[in-house]
């Protein structure tokens, strides 16, 4: 896109977009959030700076194939839900270890693992449709 | 969160709080096997080249587990596992029992064998658009149909294999791929909607989604709830995935448009999923209500199995041709519902396991065909016989094998079908079972002649030899089927003993609720 404000704007409303979207993931265990909607938001700050930019920035900027990430994410899913065989409890049980990183306790869990597997999908699936769709649009 | 300063909890009345033994794994593993398998192919998209080898590798992985499966519920029943730890009804189970395992194992040896056919018949561009990713996901929601114990899940496994057996039918993107997917696409997505109805309606009336719940609930709910609707509604969405007349128009229209592996695939593993479903509900939870809609069924089976023999015997397209005798096989096993009892299920069952490897043999049989003769259509197919004796021969098997002629695999699903409607009287059905199996024989008989024995008309297409990933699946596939049908013991009473199971699911409901009624 020419619009001038539009590219000058359009990084810091992407860093912003993703820095919330991962707000939205980690708020997501107790509170309205969640893998799913991080995710999209995500996906939303991709989209814009594809616009903005050109989609071949934003493919550099990913470093990975967008389904490589959508992959990447079923694995993490995947295993989330096999580590509890080791704790000797059912597939998908929710285990909890507490680290304390500087004197404060850090609450990590596989239903995160698990919720991070459903973001990076939904990133890597949505993204690589609206990439696809964004290319075939400029030509 | 750190839940230090809350009272303490009773996790006893949410949670499971017996240890899992390592062997109950086996229930959940060949799903979460196929997905951490398929992901990893999807995250390889540079090394393209390693996608088989990895793939088949897991298939054969997935045997294994699904050997184990069946191996622990021979021995010791029905096995569950909750997911999430979560207590039944509310957390979802995964419940397999022998009927479950018996389809599990089965569809991992096809789609081992469509895996090692795939080597030669998927080209690098399929490759690229991820063929073998969508045989694993398809591979992990046919294991999640079979194996879980939980209604609404099933409907996710359901969609979960739709969604990949899309992918795999317009592999290509040929014009005639997208309009078979389109029909394809259209009325399995009404059958999974009415499914997806039937799941709604049955959770109002029941307020539970478990299975071995609703066997036990269904007895009391009977006289005041309308389960004889639920009953219809879901035959008529399993009949429509089983491709059962009159609603079987979608697989004639689509199956002869893919790769041909990807037909083998669909021949082997979704119709029958639809029937797995349908036994499943009709017989487990429904019994009353099978009994009920057994002429419907019976009258449904007859006529699918006409529809299916006519119809091959109508076509002149090789993969055409077998689609409609994978629609004759399951009138066949819609008459074994319809019957019932030890002999009828068993039956079915049987034919089922028996159609997934028979079906998915005659298909790379088509495939091969295709290369060795340079056409699809069995008026100009001839001389396949002097071209290749072996490979003829092993048509030949897997032809008398689908007509259930002695000592194949189809005999003695076919003997158990007609002595179990002679039994209950239905001298019609067991007629109808025969005259069907007598034109298929004609059918088959006609393809054999036409392509494989007549004279070559046209000139030899010069081919290379065929390699060997093409030849094993296919003879692999036939000697199943001929040991079946010479030592078919183990087999006759695992099915016999996978009916009972389902006819009196308490086994099923003991390893659901290993403390009794809560």
């Amino acid at each position: 896109m020419k619009s001038v404000i539009f590219r000058t704007v359009a990084p810091f409303l992407s860093s912003l977009m993703m820095l919330f979207s991962i707000f939205v993931l980690l708020r997501g265990h107790n509170e309205p959030g969640g893998g799913f909607i991080g995710g999209l938001i995500a996906v939303s700050a991709l989209a814009i700076y594809g616009i903005a930019n050109g989609v071949e920035t934003v493919r550099r900027a990913i470093l990975f194939h967008p389904m490589a990430i959508a992959g990447a994410g079923l694995l993490a899913a995947t295993v989330a839900g096999l580590i509890s065989l080791a704790a000797g409890v059912p597939f998908m049980t929710g285990l909890w270890i507490y680290p304390s990183a500087l004197g404060v306790e850090i609450p990590l869990s596989t239903v995160m693992l698990f919720d991070t597997g459903v973001y990076l999908v939904v990133v890597g699936a949505i993204s690589s449709v609206a990439l696809s769709l964004e290319e075939r649009g400029g030509e | 969160m750190a839940a230090s300063t809350s009272p303490p909890v009773d996790f006893s009345a949410a949670l499971v709080m017996a240890p899992t033994a390592p062997a109950e794994w086996l229930v959940i593993l060949p799903v979460a096997w196929c997905l951490a398998i398929g992901a990893l192919l999807v995250m390889l998209r540079r090394p393209i080249g390693l996608h088989p080898t990895i793939a088949v590798a897991g298939l054969v992985g997935l045997v294994v587990i699904d050997g184990l499966l069946l191996h622990q519920i021979v021995r010791h029943g029905p096995m569950t596992m909750m997911m999430g730890r979560w207590l039944p009804p509310f957390g979802i189970a995964f419940t397999a029992d022998l009927m479950g395992a018996l389809f599990a194992l089965v569809a991992a040896i096809v789609a081992l064998a469509a895996g090692i056919f795939s080597i030669a018949d998927i080209n690098d561009s399929g490759r690229r658009y991820g063929f073998y990713p969508l045989l694993m996901v398809l591979m992990a929601g046919v294991s999640g149909a079979f194996l879980t114990g939980d209604i609404f899940n099933l409907y996710v496994w359901f969609e979960v294999l739709l969604i990949s057996s899309f992918g795999l039918l317009v592999l290509g993107s040929e014009r005639e791929q997208i309009d078979a997917s389109v029909k394809y696409g259209f009325l399995n997505l009404v059958a999974t909607t009415l499914f997806l109805i039937a799941t709604g309606y049955l959770y109002a009336v029941f307020g539970t989604l478990n299975m071995a719940d609703i066997a036990r609930k269904a007895e009391e709910l009977r006289s005041i709830a309308p389960l004889m609707t639920l009953a219809g509604l879901y035959m008529l969405a399993f009949a429509m995935k089983a491709a059962a007349f009159p609603v079987n128009f979608w697989l004639p229209a689509s199956y002869h448009t893919p790769r041909v592996v990807v037909s083998a695939l669909f021949a082997g593993l979704l119709t029958k999923v639809g029937i797995y479903a349908l036994i499943r509900v009709m017989v487990m939870l429904f019994p009353v209500e099978r009994e009920e809609l057994s002429f419907v069924l019976a009258i449904a089976g007859a006529l699918t199995m006409f529809v299916g023999v006519f119809g091959a015997l109508a076509q002149t397209d090789f993969r055409r041709l077998l689609g409609f005798l994978i629609i004759s096989g399951i009138g066949s096993v819609f008459a074994g519902v319809a019957v019932g009892g030890p002999g009828g299920i068993g039956g079915a069952i049987f034919y089922s396991l028996h159609s997934m490897l028979v079906m998915t043999g005659l298909y790379f049989a088509s495939g091969i065909a295709m290369r060795l003769g340079g056409s699809a259509s069995i008026v100009t197919l001839s001389g396949l016989y002097r071209r290749n004796v072996g490979f003829a021969a092993l048509t030949l098997m897997l032809c008398f094998a689908v007509s259930g002629l002695p000592p194949f695999s189809g005999f003695w699903p076919k003997v158990m079908l007609v002595k179990a409607a002679l039994d209950i009287g239905a001298w019609w059905l067991a007629a109808a079972l025969l005259i069907a199996g007598f034109l298929t024989t004609i059918a088959t008989g006609r393809l054999f002649l036409l392509a494989y024995w007549r004279d070559g008309t046209t000139p030899a297409v010069n081919v290379a030899a065929l390699p060997a990933t093409t030849m094993a699946p296919l003879a692999a596939l036939t000697l199943v089927a001929l040991l079946i049908g010479l030592y078919p013991e183990p087999l006759l009473s695992a099915v016999q003993s996978a009916a009972a199971g389902l006819a009196d699911p308490s086994a099923y409901e003991k390893s659901v609720f290993p403390g009794g009624r809560p």
